[in-house]
């Protein structure tokens, strides 16, 4: 599509789709750092994501108030308008998936000084890599604005439930076990519920991509199609 | 519920220059319907066609069918003055003649041999409130017209234009030369008429577009490029053209 007539509207969407993309990334990293200090049983990791998770707090505001500014100067319509609604949806995932970091990074200075649960501890990496590729392909789709790139997330999104499931079978049974160790066990199956928002939260962006691309809700099962969603 | 006008296949020559290409669209019935697209693309020269006020243009050709309740507005034995009694127009710049108040709105009334006082007190009386305006006026009837606001003078045309009980209005940027105060009571005001009314506006504003009607019409170079409820034109054109012109990527 060409560019906006306004060089100024064009670089203030351009500003916001590169603040949520950098938010992205620094969501990204936390995951990878908060699993880190969960393998590694380092303290100072855990740390270093709950700083990390100020400056996503503060992208969420700075997106929010640029977003705020476009709708109330340029009032957007149409693809415009999708994309205004996709990034203020996007940001509030995102900033989330900070949260969750920080959650995980919490439970990972807690198992630090705990036992380790061999088979259960050994799914969460896997789980994390998942779940970041998630997000990462959600976030390729939007910066492509590929509705089939984001159709492809949305169809993996059991992959990430799967390894959650069997993340807590597995507890439960070493629970049963070692009821000696049923709070590390408990803070394990936090971590593994964490990782699983995040894929949630990968899959809220993908849908958001398909509405922005193709004016279409697919959110909650549904597929308003153009045609049906056009009548009065 | 079948259209109150439709189009088939509409084209308009202005001498040899072809304004208007094969353009099919209904209008409903009791909704607003906007026209919307650069200058030049051929909205208004559309909008003139529906009551035929192109016949008062040299030159000008139409081809294909207008019809109004499934009657062609240019058949054989069609009066095109009868078609204007039943598609009124307002137009971009309030027009007021040099009358008093009650005599712009009796015109068109006086026009068709109305004599009764009586009756045209009450018709006066009737096209000023349906046009928001008798409140401010009532006590005025017989200053001039040009002493009032330009909202005003505006919504005076309005009245004008409802005294000889037309079934569709059309208007030509009815708003475009008001502020944001009086251009929100015209707005206002076509929401208020479109329940006994057919509406069809012309407008620049895409805004405005977006605020008052229920069908949105985008035209390009005398060709109708997208149609549908407004709702869905505003927020998932079908057509690129139509998303890169509202979304103001005009190259």
């Amino acid at each position: 599509m060409p560019q906006h007539t306004s060089h100024e509207f064009e670089a203030e969407l351009r500003r916001l789709k590169e603040r949520l993309l950098a938010m992205g990334g620094r969501c990204e990293s936390s995951i990878a750092a908060a699993v880190r200090a969960l393998e590694t049983r380092n303290p100072e990791l855990a740390s270093a994501v709950e700083r990390d998770d100020r400056v996503i707090d503060a992208d969420e505001l700075a997106i929010d108030e640029l977003a705020v500014r476009i709708l109330a100067l340029r009032q957007p319509v149409g693809r415009d308008l999708r994309f205004l609604m996709t990034a203020l949806k996007v940001v509030t995932d995102l900033e989330r998936i900070g949260d969750e970091a920080v959650n995980v990074a919490e439970r990972a200075r807690d198992l630090s000084a705990a036992v380790e649960l061999p088979e259960s501890q050994a799914l969460l990496g896997p789980m994390a890599a998942v779940a970041t590729r998630q997000l990462r392909r959600a976030l390729d789709a939007f910066v492509e604005e590929d509705a089939s790139k984001a159709a492809d997330v949305l169809a993996r999104d059991d992959e990430v439930d799967e390894l959650y499931g069997r993340i807590v079978r597995a507890t439960l049974a070493y629970m049963a076990a070692h009821p000696q160790n049923v709070e590390a066990a408990m803070r394990v199956t936090s971590c593994a519920k964490y990782l699983e928002r995040i894929g949630d939260h990968a899959t809220n962006i993908a849908e958001m991509v398909v509405y922005l691309v193709d004016g279409v809700d697919v959110r909650h099962g549904g597929a308003r199609s153009r045609e049906s969603a056009g009548t009065r | 519920m079948p259209a109150k006008m439709a189009t088939r296949g509409l084209s308009v020559w202005y001498g040899s220059k072809r304004a208007i290409q094969d353009v099919t669209l209904d209008v409903e019935e009791n909704a607003v319907t906007a026209l919307i697209g650069p200058s030049g693309c051929g909205k208004s020269t559309f909008l003139r066609t529906l009551n035929r006020m192109n016949d008062l243009v040299e030159g000008c050709r139409v081809e294909g069918v207008v019809t109004l309740d499934g009657e062609d507005v240019y058949g054989r034995d069609v009066d095109a003055v009868a078609v204007r009694r039943r598609v009124g127009m307002v137009f971009q710049k309030s027009n007021p003649f040099p009358r008093s108040i009650f005599e712009n709105v009796a015109f068109g009334l006086r026009i068709a041999g109305m004599r009764d006082r009586q009756t045209l007190a009450a018709r006066v009386e009737e096209s000023l409130r349906d046009a928001a305006l008798w409140d401010e006026v009532k006590d005025r009837l017989g200053d001039s017209a040009l002493a009032l606001s330009g909202g005003q003078q505006q919504r005076l045309c309005i009245a004008r234009a409802l005294a000889v009980r037309p079934e569709v209005v059309l208007m030509d940027e009815p708003a475009s030369a008001l502020d944001p105060i009086a251009t929100a009571r015209i707005e206002e005001l076509i929401r208020e008429l479109k329940r006994r009314y057919t509406i069809v506006i012309v407008t620049h504003s895409m805004q405005q577009a977006a605020r008052v009607s229920d069908f949105t019409a985008f035209f390009y170079m005398g060709e109708l490029v997208e149609y549908g409820p407004t709702e869905r034109i505003f927020t998932r054109p079908i057509q690129k053209r139509t998303e890169e012109y509202i979304t103001g990527r005009f190259g």
